[in-house]
Parts: structure tokens; sequence; C-alpha cells
């Protein structure tokens, strides 16, 4: 493999792996913190207090 | 790469969480416990275990035997409240770690991702500063029972402050531009100007005493936690790149 076909694919792989941890942090903070399921909201009740998310 | 980030944000987001929950039970929870004493007439979270009761018999392991879960109210101690809050803390603080370590990654590319974990400590503190203190400053973390806007209109404010704060200290931080630092602390105060959307009367039945503690200890608490997030996630998002440096191919 090239020095140049390596640095390509992995600034390729690091942009998908940036965006893939930012939607699934987001995804868990949601579903944590604001998704309006009554499971989740009793189950994440008090961490949604503690960290001030804007629950109900 | 995904190895690294993955890696480093979970690992990170793990151990913040737990630290994060155990700070949460012994200063946060049982000033809400108490506080849903005197919340009437609302929802009754958790099956009516008695707030007085769980506020006060905290920490009573003994108490756990008398557990059920058709019959929360008969146990001192609720573990099924408590195994939920410190899950979805944990899965709190992940989420928090995935999304700081995506933003060491984005700032590698333009050399100024952190190189020390005492760097991972200002990213974190950034992190409380965009996700909790700079929206407490228009909606105070709120005790059950306390009067607020319209619940819509809140997760607006809140989440544009998130935005806009998060935003506004990267390039105030970050950026080598007199001018883009400046737009960057504009970002930053174009919220509170904007103005958080509050009730047009108080009529919060939680005591002022417990809601103001509530507030102080929620922040405190939540500074802790992304402190140790951001400096963790810094240690290992460092000695990960220097892994890389010596020959290690990243994932």
């Amino acid at each position: 493999m090239t020095t140049t076909t390596k640095t390509l694919s992995q600034t390729q792989t690091g942009t998908l792996a940036i965006l893939a941890a930012l939607a699934l942090g987001a995804f868990l903070v949601f579903g944590a913190g604001l998704a309006q399921s009554a499971a989740l909201h009793d189950a994440a009740h008090d961490t949604r207090h503690a960290i001030g998310f804007p629950c109900h | 790469m995904f190895r690294k980030i993955f890696g480093s944000a979970l690992l990170a987001g793990l151990i913040a969480g737990v630290v994060a929950s155990a700070l949460q039970h012994a200063f946060v929870v049982p000033v809400l416990v108490e506080a849903e004493a005197y919340e009437t007439g609302d929802i009754v979270h958790f099956g009516g275990v008695s707030p007085a009761d769980a506020a006060h018999d905290h920490g009573d392991m003994a108490a756990a035997h008398a557990h059920s879960h058709a019959d929360a109210a008969s146990a001192g101690f609720d573990w099924e409240r408590f195994a939920f809050t410190t899950l979805a803390t944990i899965v709190t603080f992940s989420g928090f770690g995935l999304m700081l370590v995506a933003g060491f990654a984005l700032a590698e590319r333009v050399g100024v991702a952190p190189r020390a974990s005492v760097v991972g400590v200002l990213w974190g503190l950034a992190g409380f500063a965009a996700v909790q203190l700079a929206p407490a400053m228009g909606l105070a973390p709120e005790l059950p029972g306390s009067a607020a806007a319209e619940m819509g209109a809140r997760q607006t404010w809140w989440l544009g402050t998130i935005l806009a704060t998060a935003i506004g200290l990267a390039l105030a931080a970050l950026s080598r531009s007199p001018a883009i630092a400046l737009a960057g602390i504009a970002l930053i105060a174009a919220p509170h100007v904007i103005g958080a959307p509050h009730p047009d009367a108080f009529a919060g039945v939680a005591p002022p005493e417990l809601s103001s503690l509530f507030a102080a200890r929620s922040l405190g608490v939540g500074a802790i936690a992304w402190a140790v997030l951001g400096g963790l996630a810094g240690m290992f998002w460092t000695r990960d790149a220097q892994g890389e440096h010596h020959g290690g191919a990243a994932a």
C-alpha cells in the first residue's frame, strides 16, 4: 500500500468514525435525556433532573 | 480510527458515568426525593415509594431484603430506582464521551486536539459549560414540583443554547483569528440575549431552599463528572496517538 492511498483511506475512515461517534453519542444522550417514552422517562427520571435536561 | 474514537470515548464515558452517578446518589437524588414529598397532584414516579423514607434510609443495605418489584414502597431503599439512575447516567456520559472524542478527532484535523490529559480536562469543562452551565443560566436545574414554561419551548432554547455555546467555545478557544474568536463569544451570549422561556407566574410547590441546593449540587456534580470525562478521554486519546506514532495502525 502506498503512503498516499493509506492516508486517503484513513481520512475517509476518520470522517465516517467521527460521524458515527457523533450520531451514537447523540442517540444515547437523547434516549436517556429527552425521549418521551414513559418507560425511558421513569428509568432516567433522576438522571434527567440531575443533569438539568428539560424533562417535564 | 473507529477503535481509537470508540475505545477512548466509551471507556472514559463508563468511568465518568460511574463517578457521576455515585456523586448524584450522594448529593442530588436525596434532595430530589425530598422535593417529591412536596409535589402534590402530580405524577407519582416509581410506584409511590415514600420519598421521606427513601431520603432518610439512603444507603441502608438491610432494607434491600424487603424489596420486591411489585412492592417497591415497602423497601426503605429503592434498588430499582438506584439501578435505573446509575444505568441512565452511565449511558448519558457514554454519549457525552462519544461526542467529546468526536470533537477531539475533528480538532486533530486542524492540529488542536488534546495532547495531554490536562487539556482533556479543559475540553471536559467546556462540555460542562455547554451542556449544563450555560443552559442552567436560563433554565435552572429543576426540582420536581417547580413551575416552568411549556416543555417544547424549553427544550428548543436548551438545545439551541448547547449548540451555540459548544460552537462558540470552539471558535473562541481554538481559532487563531481574533474576529472569529469574537464571533464565538457573541454566539455564546446570543441565547441569553434572546432569553429563556419562563412561566408567567412562579407557583412551584418545591421549597426554594431545596431548589437552590439542588441547582448548586447538580452543577457541582456535573462539573466534576465532566472534568473526569475530559481528563480520561484526553489521556486515552493521547495514549492511542502515541501508540500510532510508534508504528501502531489506526483501526
